[in-house]
């Protein structure tokens, strides 16, 4: 059995598409098998939804009168990089307000999707052409010119959850590590998780439509730390960090719901985003991947402990028992935590199905795909 | 619809100076408060202590300590209670794994549920949250 996107397409247009969420299709060929689930279903939807670091959006505020060659920028008192022409700017979700360090370039973001009025205060050097110096003042999302959200790197296919044997609390981007083996914190959706669910890069790749933050956006490219080479276990999935997507959108048409500031404490700021990804059922071995279940995906559980670009193994751990609420570590009971959110992951897998029911989402055709063959560097601090 | 009626035991702390003030007076006046002195602690150099019930209809009961508040009365509350904000919280649940009395746990949908009789008020929750949904009230 083989399918192709424009077949999908058609039906999606004829109203004949089957579409089913991940956990639909897991269900679905529990009962039936791989073989007939195959002939049945085009499409499996996913989603995700959570921290989501190496995120921002590039602004174009439109030129004052005379104009201003903006250098340094703020947007409610959160750094944004100037130096790109003379009024655009990008503002990244992790950048941090000079007045209070729990604000920053998400909530800013967020605020803006909100509705809300923000002070914009920008200055140059003032040149012929821009003669002006400075100005301070407040802008609205509608009424700038552009919001390109472009995201560097979303979107991790997997990553590792994290404990902490040391006698004192951490605080991480993966939350709160309590002394002693105290808790486990995990951060992806499991078996909602685009790229779990497309481990190879079949039918995920550069140019793909997707949900982005309630709109649609589209894969830009592999994104940053795209560890695609990373070795694959016998379900074809890499244990702990692997690939990852750069992303673009929108801004103006996305949906607050998706798009929100977090703070996590002692370690900073971060944009929580929700992304879903339709994926055709291509072959019959594609649809045995997608029906793969959290007893199915692994990750390890490393020591944050250890403030090391290498952290200890504590042990292999698959999403079933992170998602149960307790792991054993040593002959101990440990609860977990999740960083993302398994119910908007859900929430954007129904609704990406609905969308394409409604015809109002069809599914494209990768115009390269990604790159598979590729590893993650280190930097070393060299002295000359 | 009638307004909620509610009762909270408060300390108050407050500089010798404010010992003059008609508080009680205030509150019974005022915001139509029922207020009953469970303890007073008041010498003329020291910070006075006063423990109090109040039993009044929510919104004003609320005023009532804004106003202790503005007269630059310290409120402590006996039973402070936490509140968790849905429309904040994005369910991830990383909540979940510090509270060790399981008073967060996640449901069968994946969201969070606070049971709020097993919470004992350690707050850890209040500063691990990325949305900052839990408050702590008086
Ligand atoms: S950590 Fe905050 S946002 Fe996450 S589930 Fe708990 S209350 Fe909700
Ligand atoms: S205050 Fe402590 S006990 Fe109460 S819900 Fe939060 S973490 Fe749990």
């Amino acid at each position: 059995m083989v399918r192709t996107i424009d077949e999908i397409n058609e039906k999606i247009e004829k109203d004949e598409v089957v579409v089913l969420t991940a956990k639909e299709a897991y269900d679905l060929v529990k009962e039936e098998g791989v073989k007939k689930a195959a002939s049945k279903v085009d499409i499996v939807t996913t989603g995700t939804f959570g921290a989501m670091c190496s995120s921002g959006v590039f602004l174009n505020f439109g030129h004052t009168e005379p104009p201003l060659k903006m250098e340094t920028i703020t947007l409610n008192s959160v750094p944004a990089y100037g130096y790109i022409a003379a009024v655009d700017a990008y503002l990244g979700a992790t950048a941090r307000s000079y007045e209070n360090p729990e604000y920053g370039g998400a909530h800013v973001i967020e605020d803006l999707l909100s509705g809300k009025r923000v002070r914009l205060e920008a200055s140059g050097t003032g040149t012929d052409c821009y003669p002006k110096k400075d100005i301070d003042t407040k802008i609205t999302l509608d009424q700038i010119n552009e919001a390109i959200m472009f995201n560097p790197r979303n979107c991790y296919q997997n990553y590792a959850a994290a404990t902490n044997s040391s006698g004192t609390r951490l605080y991480t981007y993966m939350g709160a590590l309590l002394p002693k083996y105290g808790n486990v914190n995990y951060a992806t959706c499991g078996m909602w998780s685009p790229l779990l669910k497309d481990p190879e890069y079949r039918t995920i790749g550069i140019g793909t439509r997707i949900f982005f933050g309630g709109s649609i956006g589209y894969v830009a490219w592999h994104g940053t730390q795209h560890n695609s080479a990373k070795p694959r276990d016998e379900n074809n999935l890499p244990i702990g960090p692997a690939g990852t997507l750069a992303l673009i959108g929108d801004l103006k048409s996305m949906n607050k719901r998706y798009v929100r500031g977090a703070y996590f404490e002692g370690y900073g700021v971060s944009l929580m985003m929700g992304v879903g990804i339709p994926i055709p059922v291509i072959d019959e071995d594609m649809m045995h991947q997608l029906s793969l279940g959290n007893e199915d995906i692994k990750t390890v559980i490393v020591d944050y402990s250890v403030a090391s670009r290498s952290r200890p193994i504590v042990r292999e751990v698959s999403y079933q028992e992170l998602r149960s609420g307790f792991v054993e570590i040593h002959g101990k009971k440990v609860p977990t935590g999740s960083t993302s959110s398994w119910a908007l992951a859900r929430e954007i897998a129904t609704i990406v199905k609905q969308m394409i029911l409604e015809k109002r989402f069809f599914l494209s055709e990768p115009v390269e795909p990604l790159p598979k063959d590729r590893i993650v560097k280190p930097l070393e601090v060299r002295r000359r | 619809m009638s307004a909620e009626i509610v009762k909270k035991k408060l300390i108050l702390s407050f500089s010798p100076e404010l010992a003059e003030l008609p508080i009680t007076y205030h509150l019974v006046k005022d915001f139509d408060l029922v207020v009953n002195i469970l303890r007073a602690q008041i010498s003329p150099e020291k910070e006075g202590r006063l423990m109090l019930e109040l039993e009044g209809e929510k919104g004003k009961l609320e005023r009532g300590i804004s106003y202790l508040q503005s007269n630059k009365i310290r409120v402590d509350s006996l039973e402070k209670e936490l509140f968790h904000d849905k429309e904040l919280c994005v369910n991830c649940g990383l909540c979940v794994g510090v509270c060790a009395s399981r008073a967060l746990v996640l449901d069968e949908n994946d969201e969070l549920k606070f049971i709020k009789e097993k919470c004992v008020m350690c707050g850890i929750c209040v500063k691990v949250c990325p949305r900052r949904a839990f408050k702590i009230e008086l």
